[in-house]
């Protein structure tokens, strides 16, 4: 009755919840960093300023939908650790392939309706080239990030849905904002 | 399955909600695009954004998650009303921990940027913008969480597969234009207080 009290009162949600919660600030808050220290970039050519939430957004998911499938199979006993496994080669390929399908299309968006908006300093072809190369790098860290995260989590015997899903998301979150940062420096 | 069948399905089951969430995220950055003018005027907020982001996706995110293995386990019904203490309580601690973390993000942010010696606006500033911005989405968002995870639930949907791209879609544009309308309202009385 005590664990159905705090899993259902505001002061138990809060506490279980908060320390949490200010950990994941504090690694954001490193990417925000990074973000401040080329916001001149960006906000010279808004376009690539267009791109920054939806990079982190799109990093996000593609490595907690990634966590979500390989805990899921860690927990129906279907996973194993080896480059040889099926279903971490198929997941991993199906990661990069959705990169490489929604980058490019992430950029032309953010290229069109920041021209229809307020115009353009970049042409199309560098907006949508940054977008897939940073898509693309993003994929591979993703898949890196959430099979370390899962395999330590496996090791630690902690259940992967609390544990994997939350630490994934956010580092690939930051990573979102780092590779774009080392994009933006290269490309632009 | 074989390495073939295992890519397709995956590709095949995360291609829509990414797509969804890939709008959601164009529309958060024209938002963003258009906050040069805020961003140049109040130091420090750029780095605030990736966090409070990432917050609201934590926090909401995770209220659709209790409110849906609630809804499973029978243990609350999908009616909207302000009777049930379950419901009242997961709603209150989601927006206490959404404004808490917010305010606390934008102290971290300035005792960071302190340390690193770059510009920031007053602590006061980022607080206050901070605050409201997150007293604001947090509202927003618990209304689109709740109404979806219990609409989607009375139609036979699972609210497990909602809440996520619900969260993930509106999170990041409510996020944006909330701390759009915070800055505005800050900056307009600071500039109202002083002149």
């Amino acid at each position: 009755m005590a664990e159905f009290a705090s899993q259902w009162s505001v002061s138990g949600i809060v506490r279980t919840m908060f320390p949490i919660l200010v950990v994941l600030t504090a690694i954001e808050l490193g990417s925000g960093l990074v973000l401040d220290t080329f916001e001149g970039t960006l906000l010279q050519y808004p376009s690539l300023l267009v791109l920054v939430p939806v990079t982190i957004g799109m990093a996000g998911n593609l490595g907690s939908i990634l966590a979500a499938r390989f805990s899921t199979a860690f927990h129906l006993g279907l996973l194993s650790f080896s480059a040889t496994d099926d279903r971490l080669a198929g997941n991993a390929i199906a990661t990069v392939a959705l990169a490489v399908t929604l980058f490019p299309l992430v950029g032309a968006g953010a290229w069109l309706l920041q021209t229809v908006i307020g115009g353009t300093a970049l042409p199309l072809r560098t907006v949508v080239l940054v977008a897939l190369v940073s898509g693309s790098l993003l994929a591979v860290l993703a898949i890196v990030v959430t099979t370390v995260t899962t395999y330590a989590a496996y090791r630690f015997e902690l259940d992967p849905d609390d544990v994997v899903i939350p630490v994934v998301t956010n580092v690939c979150d930051v990573l979102g904002v780092v590779v774009l940062f080392g994009t933006v420096r290269v490309l632009v | 399955m074989t390495v073939r069948e295992v890519a397709l399905e995956a590709y095949r089951e995360s291609l829509p909600v990414l797509a969804l969430s890939a709008v959601g995220g164009l529309f958060a950055g024209v938002v963003l695009g258009g906050m040069d003018a805020e961003l140049q005027d109040v130091a420090g907020l750029l780095v605030l954004v990736p966090a409070l982001l990432a917050t609201r996706g934590n926090v909401y995110g995770s209220l659709g998650a209790r409110l849906g293995s609630a809804l499973h386990q029978g243990l609350i019904d999908p009616q909207f009303s302000f009777d049930d203490d379950r419901i009242n309580a997961a709603v209150a601690a989601a927006l206490a921990n959404g404004v808490l973390i917010s305010g606390v993000a934008a102290v971290m942010a300035v005792a960071l940027l302190a340390l690193v010696g770059r510009p920031s606006a007053p602590l006061t500033t980022l607080v206050a913008i901070a605050l409201i911005a997150g007293f604001v989405s947090g509202l927003l968002l618990t209304i689109a969480v709740v109404s979806v995870v219990f609409v989607g639930y009375r139609r036979g949907l699972n609210p497990d597969t909602l809440a996520g791209p619900v969260v993930t879609t509106t999170g990041d544009v409510v996020g944006i234009a909330t701390l759009l309308g915070a800055t505005r309202l800050v900056l307009a009385l600071g500039g109202w207080l002083s002149g």
